[in-house]
């Protein structure tokens, strides 16, 4: 029981180290250039999709859990991996695989952000 | 007359009036006593931020001619501009009135441009009466040059923030008021400065030119001035002119505030200070012109900046070019 | 922009300028970067226990727990509170794919105002369209590199 949760408790820390890591370069990035955040979002996902390809991605996945695939180059692991399982399948699903796995992801922010359109109003800020 | 690039009025046009309307936010710096309608309600009863500008700018407008007794019908003619595509805040608060209007665009300096050609058009003796007025909101200006409001990114520590605010002024002849003695016509000024979030920087050698030529023109020299205004040049900017006018034998440090600097009450937690074609148009129609009225201040230099690009320009790499004109006001 | 000389002149004043621009806080921006970065991981892996009890596995589970994180970051937006996060966090709320559910959901509420299909619908993606297209793009690419070799 208790090696079950230090298990546990050590896959958060691991989730947090790599997650915030992760994070942290991205911060790097933008105080030494002057990436904004749309740029940095591609760039993050297009280098998840090259380290997975490359077969990089898939180790830090195994080790960090959603410390690797809640950023954003997770969702880049998600497509390229999609791409490699469907190119097992054949030409179609090959050309196909990338956007099905990441399918739940699109749809879900489609979905959500129409109904938060529909219920919420912007609103001005002030700091 | 004309010398250099300063035109001198024959019968100064005098400042018969002014109103300024600002922000919640702008309300708890020191815009909050002086401006004639301080708001609780940014979005001012309007469904959108556009519509909330133009009906500020309505507001300041015949506010101001409502304090200088003329009416409608004693205007002669309208010189505004903003911010938005196409000037639609005043165009559209054109709209509410039936003199006619001079669209005008100089990005933030348009109130000064707006004081320097209505002053020609009142000296000249075309018309009588002329209100010049410009205005800008927050949320509309975020939405056009930034990022949509609820995108959570981080500003860089030079980003200014655009003022909610509007302010208008009418001019005419007459014994009272402050008066319009001469203006310097600014000339477009880019030092290659690409980052758009650095608009201090961008704007501050236009209006250190527009600012050593009025000196050279009217043969004044800095201490000759009460105060020496300059539009929305920030923190940073403001440091880069005293650096810039320094380097051309004219010490301003004493003598030189920025609106945007000014305007809000804590300039940590704002960055650089304000900006945006309200910032000037308010803090010189409710502060600055409050102060003269009474006397406190004699004889003021001001100077609104303004960076002349858009999102197109911006996007396709292009550095920012920028503009200041300069009137001189005396009691 | 004509002239050699100008642009010499241009090249002293952005020099000039970069030593006058205020510092930029780093440490404090990257402790609060990984803190808030590391803190949206655990809650994702915290959804990823709790659908693992619930008894899903596999993709189900992975796509399941990125739902729910993009629900949190739409609601997040919708109540005008993510870009808070954003403002003190910087890169820990723009990278995590709540970053994504914010750029897709806050272009949606803007600009409802121009219209439900015009407006609100076809600028949905202004910024997180980039990511969806170039996703696509190198994800097909890499099918079919697989796919050939």
């Amino acid at each position: 029981m208790q090696a079950e949760l230090l298990a546990i408790f050590l896959q958060y820390l691991k989730a947090f180290a790599v997650g915030g890591g992760i994070c942290l370069i991205a911060q790097i990035i933008i105080n030494f250039t002057d990436l904004t955040a749309g740029k940095i979002l591609v760039y993050f996902m297009l280098a998840g999709v090259v380290l997975t390809a490359l077969g990089l991605y898939q180790p830090l996945v195994e080790f960090a859990g959603a410390g690797a695939t809640v950023p954003i180059s997770g969702f880049g692991y998600l497509l390229a991996n999609g791409a490699m399982k469907g190119a097992e399948r054949g030409f179609f699903y090959a050309v196909t695989g990338s956007l099905t796995a990441a399918s739940a992801g699109v749809t879900a922010a489609v979905v959500f952000a129409f109904i938060m359109a529909l219920i919420f109003k912007s609103r001005t800020k002030r700091n | 007359m004309k010398k250099g690039n300063t035109i001198f009025f024959k019968n100064p046009p005098r400042i018969l009036s002014h109103a300024a309307i600002c922000g919640s936010k702008e309300t708890e710096g020191i815009l909050g006593k002086y401006a004639d309608v301080t708001l609780e309600d940014d979005m001012y009863g309007e469904s959108t931020y556009e519509k909330a500008e133009c009906k500020m700018l309505s507001a300041a407008i015949s506010l101001a001619i409502k304090k200088s007794r003329l009416g409608e019908s004693g205007i002669d003619v309208l010189l505004s501009g903003d911010l938005l595509n196409q000037i639609i805040s005043a165009s559209f608060a054109a709209r509410d009135f039936t003199f006619p209007f001079l669209g005008l665009y100089s990005a933030c300096s348009t109130m000064s441009e707006s004081i320097l050609l209505g002053s020609a058009l009142v000296d000249g003796g075309y018309v009588k009466t002329a209100v010049c007025a410009t205005g800008s909101h927050f949320a509309s200006a975020e939405r056009q040059y930034r990022y949509p409001l609820e995108l959570g990114c981080t500003r860089p520590p030079q980003a200014q923030w655009t003022v909610t605010g509007a302010g208008g002024l009418v001019l005419g002849s007459g014994q009272k008021g402050v008066k319009v003695v001469n203006g310097t016509m600014g000339t477009v000024c880019d030092y290659g400065v690409t980052d758009v979030n650095n608009m201090g920087a961008a704007m501050a050698p236009a209006a250190a030119k527009t600012i050593v030529s009025h000196f050279v023109d009217t043969g004044t020299a800095p201490e000759d001035y009460d105060l020496i205004l300059t539009g929305d040049l920030g923190a940073l900017g403001s440091r880069i002119l005293k650096d810039l006018t320094w380097e051309k034998g004219y010490d301003v440090s004493s003598r030189h505030v920025d609106c945007g600097e000014i305007v809000y009450k804590v300039i940590e937690s704002e960055f650089q200070g304000g900006s945006g074609a309200g910032c000037s148009a308010t803090v010189l129609n409710a502060y600055v012109l409050t102060k003269m009225d009474a006397g406190l201040y004699k004889r003021v230099l001001f100077a609104a900046t303004g960076a002349l690009l858009s999102t197109v320009s911006s996007g396709q790499g292009e550095s920012i070019p920028c503009i200041s004109h300069a009137v001189q006001l005396e009691v | 922009m004509t002239g050699k000389t100008r642009e010499n002149y241009n090249e002293n004043y952005l020099n000039y300028v970069k030593t006058q621009d205020p510092p930029t806080k780093h440490l404090k921006n990257c402790a609060s970067a990984f803190g808030v970065g590391g803190l949206i991981c655990c809650i994702g892996q915290f959804i990823r226990y709790m659908l693992q009890y619930a008894g899903l596995t596999g993709d189900e589970l992975a796509g399941s727990t990125s739902v729910i994180l993009i629900f949190l970051g739409c609601l997040l937006t919708g109540f005008g509170v993510y870009d808070r996060i954003g403002r003190y966090a910087g890169a820990g709320s723009i990278v995590p794919i709540t970053g994504f559910a914010n750029s897709v959901t806050s272009p949606a509420i803007e600009f409802k105002t121009e219209g439900w299909i015009y407006g609100m619908a076809a600028k949905m993606f202004t910024v997180a369209g980039a990511i969806i297209v170039f996703g696509v793009f190198s994800g097909v690419i890499v099918g079919l590199i697989y796919f050939f070799i």
